[in-house]
């Protein structure tokens, strides 16, 4: 098994499978960090912002649908990396073990 | 006088018995049955690893559910409103990043527990030493944390007595696990993840359906109910406020949740990591609508709860200062004793479920890393290491029993934060560099791992909530209470005839309530010095004494204030630090010096990692 690791690790399918599922990885975390922490920072620098009322005669403020928001966006993100994983990245998988022979 | 509205919370209902015994008549049918398919270690840590994605999504979310987010958040949602929202967000958050960092390497580099992984390429035994630590560390934090509330819980919701509620679970966990292993751990999961999902759902309907199914009519109640001229009940409160806590809070809860060794653990229980990826979606779905129910119920149960004489919030605390009773006094309010027992009952399966979750990652942490990774240098039988496990199941559970009776009555919610910081300092960076860092050496892991486990405890420990309300809790408690005093007084002086006019109708309104032989005797106490204090201003007002009385309020203020010595520094949420810490000594400790075993079998670990050749099957064992 290590004996051809290398020569896995050399494969062009390899490294085209590997920088894509690392740019996916890397987008999405960085999509959910900036979700998050957008949502804390908006608390901590703009308290008035998420206080708002939606319109004038509902008590609703715009923080609540935003809130809910950030949980219901978490989830879509996981969707959507499991989208691509089922259709592009077991793929590309499949194809590099048959040519490897795992 | 009006009547007072009687709650049949904290009695024990027949109804929450009968729906109690049917969840364990069940799950110890499932154990006896799982204990009959447990014979080897693979059976025993991963449930062979034949878990199915969304059987494992579903567990994933009871392992994570706990008594405490439901009852908690919604209690935090009934009293304070916009900011228990919050923090039910923050606890979400952290599945995302598990999706895309954590699940898929986990799977395919791992066996039974995380430390397996961290320990991949690098040398074994001092890195499973170290992250058994960590393991055990996070793991007993949470079950104390878990047990004290359950026995906290189970007092205010049957009467039973503390004790009693503790042998009672902590019997029933041993049970789970030393029997029937991940199978049955794995099926109390999804049997209480399914119960707690249908239970909040149900309470969810009924209570809008009294609300017209509107929930711009609820928010409007609760708005016109809550809302203060300075501080609207759906806006962020004092839940938050400094910036950097804010961002190291958030730090814990998100990269916490990626540490915790009884989440990690069930990535082994599936095949392959097609599947570990499907039970991460289905757990953040199911988690996230729980969350989502729960914030509706608290909100419900703030508008619904009112009585003649009370607003909901007023009522809910009446029962439980912090609130955590609000879900069951909605559950009362509208669905009566037949529902409020089955709630009851669904809330004692989560606290089972919980734990028995984390008392099997303990034990696993004690035998398959330590006793055998460490003391045994990676060779032994595999009926040696069942042997083992299971001692450690039983010895874990009584553990977790004592020290949960000798933290009785002590403020422990600080646990749960201290878990998720050891998780998220300790275990998260130590195993995200090994899996993605060909540099990271055993050295560096090493460093990273009690770099992040020792800021995160001294930290806490010297962590204002510890430091003055923990270890100084009577002097904490009297500066608090001599700054209310100073405040009570200094509004007295600024317009003593008001003053004067809102004490009378209070005096009167205490001296009844003391005359009530019904009146609990704790309850009384507190009545009778209210009433001494109120009695005391009267004097203090019509004798014209109030500016001697704002001077002894300052007075014993500062007395106070010298009773208690100050934490070295401010923040509550050391996260950012001993995070920061760990990742940072991880890198440096790494370039120090190269290992180049480690580089070498990387290449080995990256095939594995993205296409999992040589993974560890279900059928290996």
């Amino acid at each position: 098994m290590s004996k051809n690791a290398h020569q896995i690790l050399e494969d062009p399918e390899f490294q085209k499978l590997k920088s894509q599922k690392d740019t996916i990885s890397i987008i999405l975390t960085i999509l959910e960090l900036v979700l998050y922490f957008g949502f804390i920072a908006i608390i901590a620098y703009n308290k008035p912002f998420l206080a708002q009322k939606l319109s004038p005669d509902a008590a609703m403020t715009i923080g609540i649908p935003i809130a809910i928001g950030v949980i219901i966006l978490s989830w879509v993100l996981t969707g959507v990396y499991i989208y691509w994983a089922n259709t592009s990245y077991d793929v590309m998988v499949k194809r590099v073990k048959d040519r490897v022979g795992g | 006088m009006q009547p007072e509205v009687q709650s049949v919370i904290g009695t024990l209902s027949p109804i929450a018995v009968a729906c109690f015994l049917i969840f364990v008549a069940i799950t110890l049918g499932i154990t006896y049955w799982a204990a009959k398919q447990t014979k080897t270690a693979s059976q025993f840590y991963a449930a062979g690893g034949g878990i199915t994605g969304f059987q494992n999504g579903l567990a994933l979310a009871g392992d994570y559910m706990s008594a405490a987010s439901f009852l908690g958040i919604a209690g935090l949602v009934s009293t304070k409103g916009y900011d228990g929202l919050i923090y039910s967000v923050g606890w979400l958050v952290g599945w995302p990043i598990v999706m895309f960092l954590i699940s898929e390497p986990l799977r395919n580099l791992g066996k039974y527990t995380f430390s397996d992984v961290v320990a991949f390429r690098l040398q074994h035994r001092p890195i499973k030493a170290a992250a058994a630590l960590g393991s055990l560390i996070t793991v007993i934090f949470y079950l104390i944390a878990q047990m004290v509330g359950a026995g906290t819980l189970i007092k205010l919701m049957f009467n039973l007595p503390y004790e009693l509620a503790l042998v009672l679970v902590g019997t029933l966990m041993i049970c789970y696990v030393l029997f029937g292993g991940m199978l049955a751990t794995t099926w109390v999961q999804i049997i209480k993840a399914c119960l707690l999902l249908g239970g909040a759902t149900l309470l969810v309907f009924l209570a809008m359906s009294k609300l017209g199914f509107s929930y711009p009519a609820l928010f409007d109640k609760a708005a016109s109910l809550y809302d203060t001229p300075s501080q609207g009940f759906l806006a962020p409160g004092g839940l938050v406020t400094s910036p950097i806590e804010a961002f190291s809070l958030g730090l814990a809860l998100m990269f916490g949740t990626a540490g915790l060794p009884h989440i990690l653990m069930r990535f082994f229980t599936v095949p392959d990591a097609k599947q570990a990826r499907k039970s991460v979606f289905v757990a953040t779905g199911f988690i996230g609508y729980f969350y989502i129910l729960t914030v509706t119920i608290g909100f419900s149960a703030a508008v619904l709860c009112g009585t003649d004489t009370m607003t909901g919030r007023d009522f809910i605390m009446s029962i439980d200062k912090g609130g955590n009773m609000a879900a069951l006094a909605l559950a009362e309010n509208i669905g009566g004793g037949l529902f409020l027992g089955f709630l009851a009952a669904v809330a004692f399966a989560t606290i089972l479920a919980v734990v028995a979750g984390l008392t099997l990652s303990g034990a696993s942490a004690l035998s398959h890393d330590l006793y055998v990774g460490v003391f045994r240098h990676g060779v032994s039988s595999e009926k040696e290491e069942m042997k083992v496990a299971k001692g450690a199941t039983v010895c874990l559970g009584i553990v977790a029993v004592l020290l949960a009776l000798a933290f009785k009555g002590q403020n422990v919610a600080f646990m749960v934060g201290l878990a998720f910081v050891v998780a998220a300092s300790a275990n998260f960076p130590a195993l995200v560099m090994s899996i993605m860092w060909k540099r990271f050496t055993t050295a560096g892991a090493i460093a990273s791992i009690y770099t992040g486990l020792i800021l995160a405890v001294v930290l806490i420990a010297f962590s204002p909530t510890v430091y003055e309300e923990v270890f100084q809790g009577t002097a904490s408690k009297a500066v608090v209470a001599a700054k209310a005093r100073v405040d009570v007084v200094e509004k007295i002086a600024k317009d003593p005839a008001k003053a004067l006019a809102g004490l009378q109708p209070k005096v009167d309104k205490l001296r009844i309530k003391v005359a009530n032989p019904a009146l609990a005797p704790d309850k009384l106490k507190e009545a009778q010095k209210e009433l001494k204090t109120a009695e005391g201003d009267i004097q203090m007002i019509t004798s014209n004494a109030v500016a001697a009385g704002v001077d002894a309020a300052k007075a014993k203020k500062a007395e106070a204030d010298l009773g208690l010595k100050k934490a070295p520094y401010k923040m509550k949420n050391p996260g950012v630090y001993s995070m920061g810490g760990a990742f940072l000594m991880g890198i440096l400790v790494s370039l120090f010096k190269r290992e180049e075993e480690a580089e070498i079998k990387f290449e080995a670990e990256k095939v594995r990692t993205y296409i999992g050749i040589g993974a560890e099957g279900a059928a290996s064992h």
